[in-house]
């Protein structure tokens, strides 16, 4: 599960199917493929090789220029970095949980060290709803005051100084993820001195830097993320601090309202299984799409359209969705207004037989319904000519 | 979404195909629009792979970059864009109006009448998405700051000649789609999910194949089927048989069919200009096979297009859509007056006084638009009425009275039985449209009692006895507890006319109600004007920035550093 998986579950934390698929570990896509309804995801290669060549642009030369970016940004007045003053420690290790544990390491001496470092493609790991989930930022900076700060490299342009809000929001809710995975690592690092809670005035930070030979310092992850993106039309890197504290604090509790995997998995029928495999000639799949499509609805999901966007398994849902004629498929706005009728059917039902007189039913709702039925009924019979949609 | 509105979607749902939202057309569509369908590349700001342009349906004029990465092949590409679109935008400049303003005379500081130009008509731009909308902005900020060698000799990477301006334009075009109701840059699912509800949500609505699957479904198929299947039918080698309507293409487009090509197009440039035998041949045959590539993922979307443009062609025109047009006129003629005077591009951003002005602009706007499409159609109105912005019904009774002033002037109380239940409290002031058209205001009253004779008597006696009676009887207005009890659906208001009557003591004939009229009563201004005037720029506050430095010098906005590869 990636971070932007993750802060798509956090957007819709009452889709239980996705919260059990998601910490299975199931391809969600595959799933799709096999029920019939595939998702219309897909990279582009052009949008692929744009994006790693940039990537590796902004990161060149040792990190220096990121530092140099970072550091303009924060307009704190401190010292800029001098040439070869960015340290850019080895991470490699075998298997996501050696890298896990290779980050913490990393980012424990740089904070000691009190001076900059770039942490390029970290792993850390956060607690999805009772199983772990491996994320991988594009890459960490430490402070020479030993705190962190998340760095997002998206390809879309920053056309003077503003981009695309949904590209923006979408990459500040993918960095909030990364930062609430960080704060767990800095808080197995750094146990906070007796005397003085996250200080961070220049004094605090150098005492900090004075204390790291000694004991063990004081880690905190930044809570404002550098965007780095193209700037206009070139391929010259350009940066924001953006601030994240609402999406953490919204993913924070998104996460913790999760139900927990083993409840939802608990109140399946015996014997449930999401098994893709094929058959050894490599063509039919082992399960049958009636028992895959019954596993499946046996989950609950909380379908709605923005779904379609972020979740592979959507197109499923929405079929399913508009066949049961829940209100939702139409937007999940719409529930607002209707009160307790759930259905398309239950909604018509209501607003088309009313008693003759007109009277109130008592479910302001209803009488809404049906007053909004007689008004446009009107209106349409009223057309000069009747104009036919077709 | 609106109740009435969410009740329409429900109602496409039950009938598998889009239902109505409006009775007439509120969006002025030109008899001879410009359509523009761009693709771009994916990953890549401001490079265009490919567009279909032109006013002829039959006869788009295909333009492609073969390799986006190319700045010579896109300038080439945006020069050939301004040959098809500058034309365009040119045609309707010569042909004026003369038009009567008032300005002030420099000399008297007198308000004089003037003669100003306004063209006849102007040229609209049709997109197929919001995407394309945004498209057409981003586009235009891209070349508009490019220098021409004719503007400057020493420029690294000159842009050819019409470029910059046709940027200038695109930009103008692209400003002017923000404002409500504005048609100068219009896109399609908009113009379209304006007039129709589909029985899905907006956000599908997004998708021009699925918008028109649901509005014209093909024959025997309901239009969530049709949807589904514009949306995400695959042909046997899993491409889109409606591609996307871009700008951005279908990554298993990209995947499979244009990177190939591109490879094959890069080898066959290579050869060619190594000389090796053949090279040209093969580089045409490459060129020719991704313009076949190109054109096979426009040309769905340009038919869409047109199909949209039809479907909305069989609407009336709403009657104001006109006046709001020759605002539009202004604003093509007055770019055409600032170009014309050789201003320099647009700014990258608005200094603040701009900016404010801009809100202000479009904030009154809205408001406008808002009350034109309701008095242009039934349907909106409805949408209104049910919100408890207006009310309509039948006049029961109308009784003669008079202010108390020196000059009596006609005060009629005409009392209305009416279904609605309009946010209503004393003396809130009314607003309707007569039978001639011409404006008329007036003022809620009170309620009346619904028994015939009696409640006229009351109403008599309400008024004889004191006009301001009324705020006794509207204390339990709008608290539906109150006004539901015991009179079944139907209410009687009573409305003072407090205008449009004449001059005189007698109200002009034809300009009061008569029992058993129709009337429909606003609470909304039909002609809602702006705020208050903004200051001059010289007491400009600090908060926007103080009054501009006349001794800083005046800086022309500078062209965007040219890196050397630019993209990639």
């Amino acid at each position: 599960m990636d971070a932007r998986a993750l802060a798509a579950l956090a957007a819709n934390p009452g889709c239980r199917r996705r919260a059990l698929l998601d910490g299975a570990g199931v391809d969600k896509g595959a799933l799709a493929q096999a029920l019939g309804a595939p998702a219309n995801f897909g990279q582009s290669q052009f949008a692929h090789q744009r994006g790693n060549s940039f990537e590796a642009r902004v990161k060149a030369d040792g990190g220096a220029d990121l530092v140099r970016l970072l550091h303009e940004r924060l307009r704190d007045g401190s010292e800029p970095s001098g040439p070869g003053a960015v340290a850019t420690p080895d991470l490699t290790a075998s298997g996501p949980q050696g890298r896990t544990a290779r980050t913490a390491l990393a980012l424990r001496e740089a904070t000691e060290a009190g001076r900059w470092a770039l942490l390029d493609h970290p792993m850390v790991s956060l607690d999805v709803a009772g199983s772990s989930a491996f994320l991988e930022p594009d890459a960490v900076v430490v402070h020479p005051d030993g705190s962190w700060t998340v760095i997002e490299i998206k390809s879309f342009p920053m056309v003077d100084g503003s981009a695309d809000p949904a590209k923006v929001g979408a990459a500040a809710r993918q960095s909030a993820v990364y930062t609430l995975a960080l704060e767990r690592v800095a808080s197995m690092i750094g146990e906070p001195d007796e005397d003085g809670g996250g200080t961070t005035d220049p004094a605090g930070a150098a005492e900090t830097a004075g204390k790291a030979a000694r004991g063990p310092v004081r880690a905190r992850v930044r809570h404002q993320v550098l965007l780095v993106c193209p700037k206009d039309f070139s391929n010259l890197p350009t940066a924001e601090l953006v601030d994240v504290r609402k999406q953490l604090a919204v993913t924070r509790r998104q996460l913790d309202r999760l139900t927990r995997i083993e409840e939802i998995a608990a109140a399946l029928p015996e014997g449930t299984t999401f098994d893709l495999r094929l058959t050894d000639d490599g063509r039919i799949p082992t399960r049958p799409v009636g028992e895959l499509t019954a596993a499946v609805d046996a989950v609950d999901a909380a379908y709605a359209p923005e779904c379609l966007s972020t979740c592979e398994l959507a197109a499923h849902c929405r079929i399913r969705s508009r066949a049961a004629g829940r209100v939702e498929a139409l937007g999940r706005g719409v529930r607002g207004e209707l009160g307790g009728l759930t259905t398309v059917d239950a909604v018509l039902t209501a607003a088309m037989n009313g008693p003759a007189d007109g009277a109130p039913t008592g479910d302001p709702a209803v009488d809404a319904l049906r007053r909004a039925a007689a008004l446009r009924a009107e209106a349409l019979a009223a057309r000069p000519e009747a104009v036919a949609c077709r | 979404m609106s109740l009435i509105t969410t009740l329409a979607r429900m109602e496409a749902v039950r009938e598998g195909r889009a239902q109505p939202l409006t009775t007439v057309r509120h969006r002025h569509l030109s008899p001879r629009p410009l359509a523009f369908v761009p693709l771009t590349t994916a990953g890549e700001a401001g490079a265009p792979l490919g567009a279909l342009v032109g006013t002829d349906r039959d006869a788009p004029r295909l333009l492609i970059v073969a390799q986006p990465r190319d700045r010579d092949l896109r300038f080439a590409f945006l020069a050939e864009l301004a040959e098809e679109i500058q034309p365009y935008l040119d045609s309707y400049a010569d042909e004026v109006d003369l038009e009567e303003r008032k300005e002030t005379d420099p000399e008297t500081g007198k308000k004089v009448p003037v003669q100003v130009e306004l063209c006849a008509d102007a040229p609209q731009l049709l997109v197929p998405s919001t995407a394309g909308v945004a498209f057409v902005r981003l586009l235009g900020r891209s070349m508009r700051f490019r220098r021409t060698a004719e503007q400057d000799p020493e420029t690294p990477f000159p842009a050819p000649a019409r470029v910059p301006l046709l940027g200038r334009w695109l930009t103008h075009y692209g400003e002017r789609s923000r404002v409500p109701g504005s048609c100068l840059l219009l896109s399609l699912t908009e113009l379209l999910s304006r007039h129709w509800a589909t029985g899905q949500s907006n956000l599908e609505d997004q998708h021009l194949g699925s918008l028109l699957a649901w509005i014209d479904p093909p024959e025997g198929a309901p239009g969530a089927e049709a949807a589904l299947r514009a949306e995400s039918e695959r042909d046997g080698d899993g491409l889109l048989r409606c591609p996307p309507a871009g700008p951005s293409t279908d990554p298993a487009f990209d995947n499979k069919l244009l990177a190939p090509a591109m490879s094959r197009y890069d080898a066959a440039r290579t050869e060619a200009s190594q000389g090796v035998a053949g090279g040209a041949a093969r580089l045409r045959l490459a060129e020719t096979e991704l313009r076949g590539l190109i054109a096979s993922q426009l040309r769905p979307t340009w038919d869409a297009l047109w199909h949209g443009v039809d479907l909305l062609r069989s609407l009336p025109e709403g009657a104001r859509v006109a006046d709001r047009w020759k605002r539009d006129r202004w604003s093509y003629t007055g770019h055409r007056d600032r170009v014309r005077a050789g201003e320099p591009p647009q700014p990258k951003l608005d200094d603040a006084v701009t900016a404010a002005q801009k809100l202000a602009a479009r904030e009154t706007a809205q408001a406008q638009l808002d009350a034109h499409e309701a008095l242009d159609d039934p349907l909106v109105m409805a949408g209104r009425r049910l919100a408890g912005e207006a009310f309509a019904g039948e006049v029961t009774d109308v009784e003669m009275a008079w202010s108390d002033a020196k000059v009596p002037r006609p005060r009629p109380l005409v009392t209305i039985r009416t279904e609605d239940r309009p946010h209503l409290a004393e003396r809130v002031k009314l607003h309707r449209v007569t039978a001639d058209g011409r404006a008329q205001s007036g003022e809620f009253a009170g309620l009346a009692d619904l028994d015939g004779a009696d409640g006229a008597d009351e109403a008599d006696g309400d008024h004889g006895a004191d006009v301001v009676e009324g705020p006794g009887d509207t204390d339990g207005l709008g608290d539906t507890d109150a006004l539901s009890h015991a009179h079944g659906p139907g209410r009687a208001l009573v409305v003072r006319l407090t205008g449009g009557m004449g001059r005189g003591k007698e109200p002009e004939p034809g300009t009061v109600p008569e029992k058993g009229d129709l009337v429909c009563w606003t609470l909304f201004e039909h002609a809602p004007r702006g705020g208050p005037e903004l200051p001059d720029v010289e007491s400009t506050p600090w908060t926007h920035g103080g009054p501009p430095d006349a001794a800083a010098p005046a800086q022309g906005p500078q062209p965007d550093p040219m890196t050397e590869e630019d993209h990639l």
